[in-house]
C-alpha cells in the first residue's frame, strides 16, 4: 500500500503566535480508514482542513500521491469533504445538491443522471430527488452530504465529525454504513471525531491528538491495549491512572504497595504513570488482598456494574458483572500484564 | 400570544388613519369631478403624460441597475469581512444618511454646476466645461447617491447569513471563485436582490426633489407632475390623485412580476 496523503512537519500558527498544530507528520495509506481522534481544540479539524485545502499551513509540506500540493486550491484537489453541519445548498433540491460537483465539471446530462442515481441508491434516498434539503431529517441530510461528496469519485473523502448531530442509534447505524461504503468503494477515508468509541469501531488506523501534537498512531487494538501515555489511556476508554515508580524492571510501586508487571527499561526509581483499565481490576476477598478499599457507589451500566472504590490514595473505577454492596470492604488485584506503565507526559 | 395582540392595536389605528383612509381619499378624488360627481375623465387624462411615465420608469430603472451593480460587490465584501470590521464599514456606508436628504442633493448641485467644483477642477487641466447639471444623468446620479444604502443593506443582511461552510463546500466540489459567485452566492442572495430593488425602485420612481434640483425643468418626473397638481400652478387635485393611482398600479404590477423571481417563502408584498 502506498501513501496517498502525507503531512510533513506541519505547523499552523495564528497571528498572535498561538500554535494550533505543532509539527505534525503523518502518512495516510491508500484505501485506509484513518481517524483523527482528540478533544475539541486539539487540532484534528485543522489538520483535515489542511488536507482539503481550506487552510494553508504556516510551514511544512502537504503531499498528495507524492506531489506537493500546498499551493493547490481546494477546487483543484482530488479530495471531497463531508462537513460538520453538512453545508448543503439550501437553494437546491436533493438531486441538484448531489449533482452540483458534476455540473461544475460540465459533465453530460446523461452521465449526471446515471451517477446521481447510483449515489441515491447507495445512500437509500431514492424517491427524495425533488425534496428541498431543509425538509429532510438530520440523518437524511447527512446522507445527501455523503452522496454529494462521493459522486465526484474523489480519491480521498474527508469527514469532519459527520455524525455529531445525530442521535445515538442513528449514529451507530451510520457508522456501520459508512464503513461499508468505504470498503465497497475501496476509498481512503479521513475521519475526524472526538468520540473514542466511534474511532475504535470504524478505523483501520487511529491518530490520537492533543494540543496540536500527535500522541499516538496505531490500530484501534494497539491504541486501546497499548496506550503510549496517560493522556491516550484516559481518552480511549476509562482508566485508573495513578502515580507510581519503578524500583526495578518488572516491579512497580503505587499506593504504597509493590506489584509485579511486565514493563521494563525504566530508570531505577523513575516516576511513572500507572494505567489500569476498570475491567482489569479483579475483586478478591479483602483478607487475602494487598490492596483494599471501600465501595462508594455502584451504578448499573447494562452489561456491567461500574463501582467506585475508595482505596488508600486513589478512587478506583471498577467494571464488573457482579456488584458488591456499597460500604463493603473489598480487595483488589491485577494481573501483571494488565498493569500498563507509562513515562510521564512532558507538559507543553 | 393572544394577549400580545393588544399591543398591535396602536399600529392598527395608525394604519387605518394614515394609510387606508388616505388611500381611499386618493381613489375618491381620482374618480370624481371637483363638484363630487363620478367621472373617469381624470384617469383617461393621465394618458397625456405617458412620456413622463416612461421617462420616470426608465430613469428609476437605470438608477436601480446602477445601484445593484455598485452595491453587490460592496455588500459581498462587507459580509465576508471579520465581524468587528463589518460594524465599522457599515457605519461608513450609512454615514451619508445621517445628513439631511436635501442638503446632500444641494451639495451635488454645487458640485455639478456649470461653474461648479467638478468643472472647475477639469478646467485646470484644460477640459470642459461640461454640461453636468440639468441632465438626466445628473438625476440618475442623485438617485443612486441617495438610495445606494437601501440596496447595500438588504443585500448585506442576506449575504451575511450565508454559511461560510456552504461556500467552502462549493469550492470543495470544484468551484473557482467566479462559479462560487454564480452558483451559490447569487442564488442565495436573491431575496436580498429583490428587496433591494424594491427599496430603490419605488422611491426612485416617485421622487420629485432630485429631478427638480438636478434635472432642471427638462427632466420632469411623475413625482414632479403630481406635486404640481397639488401645490403648483397647475392646481388640479383630481388629476393628481388619478396620476397617483395609476402610479400605484404600475408599481404593484412591477412588484408582482418581481415576486415571481423570489423564492416562495420570501414574498415581498
Amino acid at each position: 500500500m502506498d501513501n496517498i496523503v502525507s503531512l510533513k512537519n506541519i505547523v499552523v500558527e495564528f497571528e498572535d503566535g498561538d500554535q494550533i498544530l505543532k509539527n505534525i507528520s503523518l502518512d495516510i495509506k491508500d484505501k485506509e480508514f484513518v481517524t483523527f481522534l482528540g478533544p475539541s481544540g486539539c487540532g484534528k479539524t485543522t489538520t483535515l482542513r489542511i488536507i482539503a485545502g481550506f487552510l494553508e499551513p504556516t510551514s511544512g509540506d502537504v503531499l498528495f500521491e507524492g506531489q506537493r500540493i500546498n499551493d493547490v486550491p481546494p477546487h483543484k484537489r482530488n479530495v471531497n469533504t463531508v462537513f460538520q453541519r453538512y453545508a448543503l445548498f439550501p437553494h437546491l433540491n436533493v438531486y441538484e445538491n448531489i449533482a452540483f460537483g458534476l455540473r461544475v465539471k460540465k459533465l453530460p446530462e446523461k452521465e449526471i443522471l446515471h451517477r446521481v442515481g447510483e449515489m441515491l441508491e447507495m445512500v437509500n434516498l431514492k424517491g427524495f430527488e425533488k425534496r428541498t434539503v431543509n425538509r429532510l431529517s438530520g440523518g437524511q441530510q447527512q446522507r445527501v452530504a455523503i452522496a454529494r461528496a462521493l459522486v465526484n469519485h474523489p480519491k480521498v473523502l474527508l469527514l469532519d465529525e459527520p455524525l455529531g448531530a445525530l442521535d445515538l442509534k442513528l449514529r451507530k447505524e451510520m457508522q456501520v454504513e459508512l464503513r461499508k461504503i468505504q470498503q465497497a468503494l475501496e476509498l481512503t477515508f479521513v475521519y475526524v471525531t472526538h468520540d473514542q468509541e466511534e474511532a475504535l469501531t470504524m478505523s483501520d488506523t487511529v491518530v490520537v491528538m492533543n494540543n496540536g501534537v500527535i500522541q499516538q498512531i496505531g490500530s484501534p487494538i494497539d491504541i486501546y491495549n497499548e496506550p503510549v501515555n496517560a493522556f491516550v489511556a484516559d481518552f480511549i476508554g476509562e482508566s485508573n491512572i495513578v502515580n507510581g515508580c519503578m524500583p526495578r524492571d518488572c516491579l512497580v510501586e503505587f499506593t504504597g504497595r509493590q506489584f509485579e508487571c511486565v514493563d521494563k527499561g525504566f530508570d531505577p526509581d523513575e516516576t511513572v504513570d500507572v494505567v489500569i483499565r476498570p475491567e482489569d481490576v479483579k475483586i478478591i476477598p479483602a483478607e487475602s488482598a494487598k490492596l483494599t478499599g471501600i465501595v462508594e457507589s455502584v451504578v448499573f451500566k447494562g452489561v456491567h456494574y461500574e463501582m467506585v472504590v475508595d482505596g488508600v490514595d486513589h478512587k478506583w473505577i471498577i467494571h464488573s458483572t457482579k456488584a458488591e454492596p456499597v460500604g463493603a470492604m473489598i480487595g483488589m488485584t491485577f494481573d501483571p500484564y494488565d498493569i500498563h506503565i507509562m513515562k510521564k507526559v512532558q507538559e507543553g | 400570544m393572544k394577549k400580545l395582540k393588544v399591543f398591535s392595536a396602536p399600529y392598527l389605528v395608525w394604519m387605518i388613519v394614515f394609510i387606508l383612509v388616505p388611500l381611499l381619499m386618493v381613489a375618491y378624488f381620482a374618480f370624481t369631478t371637483d363638484s363630487g360627481k363620478f367621472t373617469i375623465k381624470n384617469i383617461s387624462n393621465v394618458g397625456q403624460y405617458a412620456n413622463i411615465f416612461v421617462r420616470s420608469i426608465w430613469l428609476a430603472l437605470v438608477a436601480t441597475v446602477v445601484c445593484l451593480l455598485l452595491a453587490y460587490p460592496v455588500a459581498y465584501l462587507l459580509s465576508r469581512m471579520e465581524k468587528h470590521k463589518q460594524g465599522t464599514m457599515l457605519l461608513i456606508v450609512m454615514l451619508p444618511m445621517w445628513m439631511n436628504f436635501l442638503l446632500r442633493t444641494y451639495a451635488w448641485m454645487t458640485l455639478l454646476g456649470n461653474n461648479g467644483v467638478i468643472n472647475h477642477v477639469l478646467g485646470i487641466f484644460g477640459l470642459g466645461p461640461y454640461k453636468l447639471i440639468n441632465t438626466s444623468g445628473a438625476v440618475v446620479l442623485g438617485m443612486v447617491y441617495n438610495y445606494l444604502p437601501f440596496m447595500i443593506l438588504p443585500l448585506y443582511s442576506v449575504m451575511e447569513k450565508i454559511d461560510k461552510s456552504v461556500i467552502e463546500a462549493a469550492s470543495d466540489l470544484g468551484c473557482n471563485s467566479a462559479s462560487i459567485m454564480w452558483r451559490v452566492i447569487v442564488p442565495l442572495s436573491l431575496p436580498g436582490i429583490t428587496s433591494g430593488i424594491t427599496m430603490v425602485f419605488v422611491p426612485a420612481i416617485s421622487t420629485f426633489i432630485i429631478s427638480r434640483m438636478l434635472g432642471g425643468g427638462s427632466n420632469l418626473l411623475i413625482g414632479d407632475l403630481i406635486e404640481m397638481q397639488f401645490l403648483g400652478n397647475a392646481y388640479n387635485p383630481q388629476l393628481g390623485a388619478a396620476i397617483s393611482l395609476v402610479l400605484m398600479v404600475i408599481i404593484l404590477v412591477i412588484m408582482t412580476v418581481m415576486n415571481q423571481f423570489s423564492p416562495d417563502d420570501q414574498v415581498l408584498i
